[in-house]
Formats: structure tokens, sequence, C-alpha cells
């Protein structure tokens, strides 16, 4: 299978990157050291590259009714200009992705949609829409091969959008520039001439904001962010950064902590389920789970003694006995400890409980702790 | 030639090194799978090789053999771990591990910073001395790595 590249493939070999595999993607993994470019995260800035993942607009008078019941959170709770978290489940509760979806407009909503589930997403989506009543109300348009993305993530990036995105936005939230966007609300700016997405929001569990634009002109927005950058110690970061990012604040990874045989409820994202919104794909089992409980529970922990790093799939052990599977785990840049998620029975979730994690065939000693693992000083 | 900066695990002490031509030096053998050896009478040291620890980048835990263990040339005898992934270490030749560097379980970082000296794994006392002359050469290292 030929790897597919995003418009920065070129920008990121000029840059030193090192390619990876990821979701049939070549990607950069670093540029520098995971650990060097996650501090430089955490402490100030860097830039990713996200322009693997989907784009897919949807629009029509019909568009909100139809993603209320299609994915799990209340799009009725999205003035213009904001956007939330939510999930794509079957009936069975499993998730199918997980995403974030803006209302760009009245009647206009954008879904960004991790890249591994790009073609699964919009051939599901398509399917429930064609059973949808008012169908004929509602288009869908997969943009992802015509749009590119990076996040700018870091204590010191709403300076320097202010530079990249001068003048006041045009479209979405109206602010006089990006820094005066609030969490998760997303604005139209203009950049030499074209309109780009900006919105306050990331997974880094820093301030930050994602920049959603053309496929020909993000190079141009690439090298400009790093050109201005200087200032504020703007760094290029690959995904393993992303990755060990996103693991210290217990963000989920599709694939990872989510999966078509795990529900959201499982996966201790219940919170963006809304059940009192009317009926969706999943609902019943959702409520059922809400009131009932689950037969596993994610929970995150923390190495207590000198480990190896914890990875997916070891086992999780409490007791004597083999419990669950550690699904993220990695040497946590931040704290230099290992650490990690795993899914265990829920009546052992509980924050404190001493667990083992089995590395080749040894078990170490671990300990739940409340999520985020990583929290800012 | 190209400067970079890298910031320790502690996040506290940042060093400048040249990101230059890896290092292979002229004293040691060389196995395919990125170990160096030091042969000093029937006794060689082992470790993992500048062009090695650069790939992996970010060493975070290393895991050594047991002292009196018994190991044929190739067989998976050491673990190496960065922020992403595991990696075994092969034994180059086969022998009995003598001794083993314990500092570098404590301080991974030292086979970033010293891959050839402070950074070694482990030492093995020779049962086949005629195995060394299997291995490559610092040159033949060279050409395989590219550089």
């Amino acid at each position: 299978m030929t790897l597919k590249r995003t418009p920065l493939f070129s920008a990121h070999q000029r840059a030193g990157g090192k390619l990876i595999e990821f979701g049939g993607w070549e990607m950069p993994v670093q540029y520098s050291t995971i650990t060097d470019e996650h501090l430089c995260v955490r402490r100030a800035a860097g830039i990713f590259d996200i322009s693997h993942m989907g784009e897919v607009i949807v629009r029509g008078p019909a568009a909100a009714a139809f993603l209320n019941a299609t994915l799990t959170n209340d799009v009725r709770k999205l003035v213009v200009g904001l956007g939330q978290y939510t999930l794509m489940c079957h009936e069975h509760g499993g998730v199918i992705d997980d995403l974030y979806a803006y209302r760009l407009g009245a009647e206009e909503y954008l879904l960004i949609i991790n890249a591994s589930r790009i073609e699964p997403d919009v051939a599901w989506l398509q399917e429930h829409l064609g059973a949808f009543p008012q169908h004929a109300d509602v288009t869908l348009a997969n943009l992802s091969d015509h749009t590119a993305a990076v996040a700018i993530q870091g204590p010191k990036t709403p300076g320097l959008l202010d530079q990249l995105f001068p003048a006041a936005s045009t479209g979405g939230t109206h602010v006089a520039k990006p820094s005066e966007l609030t969490k998760n609300q997303i604005a139209q700016f203009a950049f030499d001439g074209q309109p780009v997405c900006v919105a306050r929001t990331g997974y880094s569990g820093e301030d930050g904001f994602e920049v959603i634009t053309p496929a020909t002109l993000v190079e141009a927005v690439w090298d400009k962010a790093l050109n201005l950058g200087h200032q504020f110690c703007l760094q290029p970061c690959g995904l393993g950064a992303r990755d060990t990012l996103r693991t210290e604040v217990c963000y989920p990874l599709y694939g990872h902590e989510l999966d078509e045989n795990t529900t959201p409820v499982e996966a201790g994202v219940g919170f963006f389920v809304a059940l009192d919104k009317g009926d969706f794909v999943g609902r019943s089992v959702l409520a059922e789970q809400k009131a009932s409980g689950t037969k596993k529970k994610l929970v995150a922990f923390k190495m207590t003694d000198k480990a190896p790093p914890p990875r997916p799939h070891y086992p999780i052990w409490v007791g004597g006995a083999a419990v669950g599977e550690v699904v993220s785990g990695t040497q946590s840049p931040s704290l230099n400890n290992g650490i990690g998620m795993g899914y265990v029975p829920p009546q052992l979730a509980e924050v404190g409980r001493k667990i083992e994690i089995e590395i080749r065939g040894r078990r170490f000693a671990a300990e739940i702790v409340k999520k985020p693992i990583y929290k800012k000083a | 030639m190209k400067l970079r900066a890298d910031f320790t695990l502690a996040g506290v002490i940042t060093t400048i090194r040249l990101n230059m031509s890896m290092q292979v030096p002229a004293d040691l053998k060389y196995a395919k799978s990125h170990e160096w050896l030091r042969v000093a009478g029937d006794v060689a040291t082992v470790g993992i090789t500048d062009h090695a620890q650069h790939e992996l980048t970010d060493i975070v835990f290393v895991e050594l053999p047991a002292v009196g263990r018994k190991v044929k040339a190739g067989e998976a005898c050491a673990v190496v771990e960065s922020v992403k992934t595991a990696s075994d270490i092969y034994a180059p030749v086969s022998g009995e591990v003598v001794e083993v560097n314990k500092p570098v379980t404590d301080d991974p970082g030292l086979v970033n910073g010293e891959p050839f000296a402070a950074g070694w794994f482990f030492k093995l006392k020779l049962t086949n001395a005629a195995e060394v002359g299997a291995l490559l050469t610092p040159e033949a290292y060279r050409t395989q790595i590219g550089g």
C-alpha cells in the first residue's frame, strides 16, 4: 500500500523530520527528540502537522437534527463559532470515531475526524443520512483531500497566533484577534487573502489552536508560523510528542482508549453523551450503561517503582490475577515516570489501588491515579 | 553540520551537541544489528553504536542480562527503551556475561551521551573467539549506516 502524504511532506523533510507510517499516512514522528518537543510544548510552543485528519462539512436546514440523531453530544448547545467534542457510535454503543463538531454558520457544521477513520465515518454518515427522514435537507461533503491543518500548542501560542493572523475575524466568532477566542471557539481569518479557520482547542493539555486551511495554503502558514515563532521558541513537533502530551492529560486516542468494542461510558467520556436530547444511534445501550454500570472501565496509572515504560497490550494484574490490559503507555517526559491508561473491571477502578503491570514476563508495581495524570503546577 | 539543542529528561541541563556524521570508532568491531564490541584478551565489552542511540533518541530504560548468563551470538540479551519503543540488544558473539554496567540502568541517558564509553552495556568472556572475525569492520559498518 502506498502511504499518503500531507501537503507538508517536503516541509517535514526540510526540517529533518523522521517519518513513520501512521494510519496509512507517512508522518513525522519527531524532528529533534520526543522529550525535547514535548517539553517545548509544555513550556513554550510547538507546531504539529495534523493535515492527515479528516474534514467533513454537514450543511442544510436539517443539519443540526441529523447530527443530533447520529452523534452523542447535543449540537443544539453550539452557537455559531463554537465547537464540541462528540462521538459517533454503533447501535451497540461501540465507538466508530471521536471527533470535534464546530458550528460554522446557522446551518453549517464542520466535523474534524481521525485520519484512519475517514472512510468508515463518511460511509456511516451517508448510510444514516439515507435513512434520515429529512435527508433532502442535509448535504454531506468530505473535504479531507482538499484541506490541511496544523495544531499550534503551548502557553506562548496566543501571541504567535495574533501575529500570524493580525486582522479581525471574518466569520464564525467575531473577535479582533485570535487570542480573544475562548476554549472551543472557532473563527475565520484571512491569510494571503484566503480564508482559514482557527479554533482554540488542541490535544496537548496546553492552551493552543488548530488552524484548518485549504491544502494549497498550509505550507505558507507552516513556514510563516516557524518564522514568526522564533521569538516564542516555537519548534516543529511530531506525532511522538503529540502522543506523550495527550497521554499525560488522559485524552483518548482512537484505536487505543476507543474502538468499536468500547463505549464512551466505559472510556470515561460519558460527559459527552447527551441522553436528554432525544434519540440517537447507540442511545439505549449508553443510557443503560450510565444507569447500571459497565463491564470495564478506563483508568490512569503511574508506575511506582523503577520500571520499564508501560506499553499498549501489557497485562494489568490485581491481587495475583490478570484483570485487564494497558491501552496507552509511555515514559512521561514531564514527570520522568512511567504512565499509562488501561481497562479494568469497574469494581477495581478506584484511585489509589495498587496494581501491577506485566512487562516481559515480570510484574512491576503501579498505582491507579486520578485523571489527568499530569496537571500544570 | 548543524547545531542542535537537546533538553535532558529533567529539563535542567541543556547540552549542545554536534549533529554531524555518526561516530564509528576505528578500534571496535560492529554487528549489523548496531552493537559494538571492544575486545581485550578473552573479554569483550558490548554497547550500542552512536548511530543506534541517535535513531532511538531519548533512552529512558536499560535492562541488562544477569551476570553468569551464557549467551550465543545473535541472542537477544538486553533491552533498551526510548520514549517511543522497546528494542532488543543482541550478543554480537557467544560468551558468558561477566560484568554489567549498573550505572547505565540508573542513568539510561549515558547511552545517548557516551555510547562508546560510560554507556556500555555488558562484558562477555568469549567462548568462540573466531566469531569476532565475522563481525563488521568500522569501514563496513559505516557503509551499512550510509555515513
